[in-house]
């Protein structure tokens, strides 16, 4: 019995002695066809993950090569514990570093641009998106102080030096602060407020570059979310709605006069993005009325302010989307990406159109894939 | 997220001798009617170094456990695949409810005053039963102590403290009094405190190597209950109170952090009572049975910006009431074939404060029409369950409309050879489960269109058993079921617009294949008496939601294709030792059944050892537990990280 006793005891200690640590996933390659981009080489996808799942992965595509590269950070930096972390939320170059703000990891990952290697992180809570001026990057993020009532707690701006990657600064905003853009020595955030449901910021806040104060806050709508410069010194600021009665749309801030001056009533939008004079905008709006999501795309003229169509998807493929969920054009080749986060938990993936809206390719993604970087250096 | 509160009178059903006299240990019983079962009762349920009903009910055949790890983490019972929401759980005969979201956290029942641990697959198939038992596609069933006073005693009493490893402190008392002839009392209380701190390994292949401490895992819980048992003329009546109250805190997703930086502080705060009983009497061929319950839950969950700077505020209570009665009657026709009818009503409220909340009640009523046939080599079983639900809410228009529903089973079990020891059987089951108030109408994330989620078994299967008087086999009993399920109109999450707003919607279909086996033997080993229990569970659980996915087919998350068990008890002259292992393979977290989402399998092994001392009239039992021997780095769930080897020692005194 003994013998019975010690071999089953030995062979538990053998299978559990046997059991290795997991690998280091690989990444996958997947050829798609290439092309000539002029000085732009290839871009970076950033993949969101689900919110607990630490799966926010890093992708690549090469123009010369042709290849889309699913999931490359893990590879290249064995040693950086948990990979990229819990929930990306936004990715961008600024000179040699490429920079990812990973939400739930409270952390913004700063990378070489031309090998995606980590060179340091920086621990900001609840960080949210990012952008840069005169060798700072300025970090939106949710965490503020906390007042007398936690339910109204304000957001705050963190400036960091690009150098030393060390937090500089911080100014405090509106509540739940998203994105940025800076024009001259101004910074504007767009306000949220999406802790407070139902009752949402609808103020975009400007800070003064030069003392980090902030300067004003203009008045526009409930749930600001998106923001585009054009080349008029026009802010192009998208509100997200309640969900309910109030519907998504975009405003436009004129930023010499820091004041709404118009607004397009029909064009809702979940993320956009400027090539020249047009805007592209796509929306996947909810509507707790209907339960229901309206997918809808649009290009417009920002010079004239109108929709110049309603499909920049012109090949039927727009069927395909489940949830679109990012949207980026190729300033060179004027090529049209789009992603589609699909269910959210399983991969998503990244389709290319041609200027004209045909499709050219598509691959799989990592997990809700969101933010596309063109990049000027190929992935070394 | 959510959970129950409770509190409960204790039920007879007429199964309670059935389930005293079995002896065997995760195997199939054939109970008076068809319906196979499996069980843990007795000894064998306290040698399993199992602390909650969770744990031993990992050593089922056909069962995954969703463990968030540590004591305090949520542990919840997938039978078949088809999902928690589909397993009823029952405590004392009466169901436990959770109109809220539908799922029982087994990690909040302890084994300490347990009785037995049943799990049927299909339904119950006993005499006089509530239509409650029909009404699930499997069910748990949890029986606690009945008192039994030996040798013209009056009292039975026991006090134990148990502790150990993450600075668990685990009093707890239980007071057994005779109140005359016919009438018992019994009372038992326990304490649980733990830090829920614990080391914990993340490891990759020729890159990082990193060790953290579990924290924010600590856990309060106090639990009370209170039965009165007594007997009338062809009959009995039980009566019982149930009071839990707990603390928590949530460790949360172990994920990517500047280590140390953030502290989750994230709490919760359950209170459950439950009171309930119920009455059996025989009246010649005329049985009933009738019993009621009223619960109160009680959950507040907080996360507070100002105690973890990264999070957003949130402070919600929940409050949740049932009231329930049932009347169940059976009539023998003859000695081979009886009918029953039984008719329940339940009505559910949930009150919370959240913003633009519809506070949600329910009323369902339930009725069953059941009918057996027991012939030497036959035996039939079939039953019908209608089923109506009318949902009401304070906002008019909020409500979802009213459902009802016919829902049939029907089992066989053959004994075909003079040799009784070889039995077949076959089941077919449909039953659906209501969506639950926070599916329907939990803020932005309900909808009220949801329609029932259905599932459909088809199971057939054998049992063998031989004893022997001499020789090294003293027993063998061998059980194999092979099934097929289907769960349609699959409720699930799907993302709204964006990450922070989901809601929910019927889209899914699963088809599980699946087999499930289990043998038991008793040997005799000189003076050894031993015994051995193995489990294997083989399913092929694939999701055909969608036919353009690319994943369409996929093993269905956290759903291995094999897994199994070994239990292993030994007695020589009063040493009771006990070695329990547990595999669970190969499966993946995401439908996407590729290697980013792909879970290595993992394998415990537990040891125990334990004694009785006997001190004149009194006695002192001691017991030693190691568990996870190997040190084992593994999850259960994405991210949620369980503890490495440790330890429990528990001592009880009793008159």
């Amino acid at each position: 019995m003994k013998q019975t006793i010690i071999t089953l005891l030995l062979v538990a200690a053998c299978l559990t002695a046997c059991r290795v640590p997991d690998d280091i996933i690989p990444s996958t390659q997947t050829s798609v066809g290439g092309g000539d981009a002029g000085d732009i080489a290839g871009f970076y996808l950033l993949n969101e993950g689900n919110m607990g799942s630490n799966k926010c992965t890093l992708d690549y595509y090469d123009y010369q090569s042709g290849i889309y590269i699913k999931n490359i950070f893990a590879e290249r930096n064995p040693g950086v514990v948990q990979e990229l972390g819990d929930v990306g939320n936004d990715l961008a170059i600024y000179g040699s570093k490429l920079w990812a703000v990973v939400n739930c990891s409270n952390l913004v990952e700063v990378m070489d641009a031309s090998t995606a290697r980590h060179i340091g992180q920086i621990s900001i809570p609840n960080c949210r998106y990012i952008t840069f001026k005169d060798g700072y990057a300025y970090v939106s993020s949710y965490a503020g102080p906390v007042e007398t009532d936690p339910n109204y707690r304000l957001g705050y701006v963190a400036r960091i030096d690009t150098t030393t990657l060390q937090v500089k600064d911080t100014c405090v905003v509106g509540y739940q602060p998203e994105e940025m853009v800076i024009v001259g020595d101004k910074l504007y955030v767009a306000n949220s407020g999406g802790y407070r449901v139902p009752d949402y910021d609808h103020t975009v806040s400007v800070i003064d570059l030069n003392s980090f104060k902030e300067l004003t806050k203009i008045d526009v709508a409930p749930n600001l979310h998106r923001m585009e410069l054009d080349a008029y010194g026009n802010l192009w600021v998208s509100s997200r709605g309640d969900y309910y009665d109030i519907q998504p749309m975009v405003f436009i801030i004129n930023t010499e006069a820091d004041c709404v001056i118009d607004q397009m009533d029909l064009l809702a939008c979940s993320d956009m993005t400027l090539c020249g004079d047009s805007l592209y905008v796509y929306s996947n709006a909810w509507n707790n009325f209907t339960q229901s999501s309206d997918i809808s795309y649009a290009i417009v003229d920002v010079k004239e302010r109108r929709i110049v169509t309603r499909h920049f998807i012109t090949d039927g493929t727009e069927e395909w989307f489940q949830n679109p969920y990012g949207i980026a054009v190729n300033p060179n080749t004027h090529e049209i990406f789009v992603t589609d986060a699909r269910d959210y938990i399983t991969p998503g993936k990244v389709y290319c159109y041609s200027p004209e809206g045909r499709l050219k390719w598509s691959a799989n993604t990592g997990d809700i894939p969101s933010r596309i970087v063109f990049t000027h250096t190929p992935l070394r | 997220m959510m959970l129950a509160l409770l509190l409960t009178l204790l039920l007879q059903t007429p199964d309670t001798t059935e389930v005293l006299k079995g002896s065997v240990v995760t195997a199939y019983r054939q109970p008076d009617k068809v319906i196979p079962a499996q069980a843990l009762q007795g000894e064998q349920l306290q040698r399993l170094n199992a602390l909650s009903v969770a744990d031993a009910i990992r050593y089922f055949s056909g069962v995954q456990i969703k463990d968030y790890g540590g004591i305090g983490g949520l542990k919840t019972i997938n039978v078949r695949s088809m999902g928690t929401q589909h397993v009823g759980v029952f405590y004392d005969g009466i169901q436990l409810g959770n109109a809220q979201n539908g799922q029982i956290d087994l990690g909040k029942y302890s084994l300490e005053n347990m009785e037995s641990v049943t799990l049927y697959n299909g339904q119950k198939g006993t005499a006089v039963q509530s239509a409650k038992d029909y009404a699930s596609a499997s069910a748990v069933y949890l029986r606690t102590r009945t008192p039994v006073f030996q040798d013209g005693r009056r009292t039975n009493l026991k006090a134990t403290l148990a502790g150990g490893s993450f600075g668990t402190v685990n009093p707890s008392v239980l007071w057994e009094q005779k109140l005359g002839e016919k009438v018992s009392n019994s009372f038992n209380a326990e304490y649980l405190y733990t830090t829920g701190k614990y080391k914990f390994t993340y490891r990759k292949l020729n890159g990082y190597d990193t060790t953290a401490v579990r924290q924010n895992g600590d856990v309060r819980a106090l639990r009370i209950e209170e039965g009165l048992h007594g007997r009338i003329p062809d009959g009995n009546w039980k009566l019982k109170l149930y009071f839990y109250d707990s603390e928590r805190g949530y460790p949360g997703a172990f994920v990517r952090e500047e280590p140390g930086k953030f502290r989750h502080e994230d709490r919760q705060w359950d209170t459950d009572f439950f009171a309930q009983g119920s009455i059996y009497k025989e009246l010649g061929d005329w049985h009933l049975n009738a019993s009621f319950k009223y619960a109160y839950d009680y959950l507040h969950y907080r996360s507070d910006p100002r105690l973890d700077v990264s999070t957003m505020y949130v402070d919600n209570r929940y409050r949740q009431q049932e009231a329930y009665a049932s009347v169940a009657q059976e009539y023998k026709i003859t000695n081979w074939w009886d009918v029953d009818l039984a008719v329940d009503y339940q009505f559910n409220t949930l009150d919370a404060d959240l913003i633009n909340f519809v506070y949600p009640s329910r009323h369902t009523v339930l009725s069953a029409l059941s009918s057996s046939l027991r012939w030497e080599k036959l035996k039939l079983q079939g039953s019908l369950l209608y089923t109506f639900v009318d949902d009401k809410a304070r906002e008019a228009g909020a409500a979802a409309e009213s459902r009802h529903h016919w829902t049939p089973t029907a089992v066989l079990q053959l004994i075909p050879f003079r040799d009784k020891n070889l039995s077949f059987r076959a089941f077919y089951k449909r039953i659906f489960r209501m969506p639950t108030l926070n599916d329907l109408y939990y803020t932005f994330i309900g909808n009220k269109y949801l329609k029932p989620e259905f599932t459909t078994q088809y199971d057939a299967g054998l049992t063998w058993d031989k004893n022997w008087a001499r020789g090294l086999f003293r027993r063998v009993e061998l059980t194999v079921d092979a099934y097929y399920n289907e769960v349609e109109n699959k409720i699930i999450a799907t993302p709204a617009s964006n990450q922070f707003q989901w809601t929910m919607v019927n889209l899914g279909l699963v088809r599980i294949r699946g087999v499930d086996a289990a043998v038991g033997t008793q040997l005799a080993l000189g003076p050894v008496t031993t015994s051995v229990r193995l489990t294997y569970t083989y399913q092929k659980a694939q999701d055909f939601t969608d036919p353009s996915s690319p994943w369409y087919g996929g093993q269905i998350p956290y759903i291995p294709w094999h897994s199994g068990s070994a239990v292993a008890g030994f007695d020589w002259k009063g040493w009771h030792l006990n070695y329990s292992f547990i595999y669970t393979g190969e499966r993946y977290e995401a439908v996407a059944n590729i290697p980013e989402n792909y879970a290595q399998p993992w394998y415990t092994s537990d040891l125990s050892l334990s004694r009785e001392f006997p001190l004149g009239a009194h006695s002192l039992k001691g017991t030693l537990e190691v568990n996870n021997l190997f040190n084992q780095q593994y999850e259960v769930v994405q991210c949620y990280p369980m503890p490495g080897t440790n330890f429990r020692l528990i001592l009880s005194w009793i008159l």
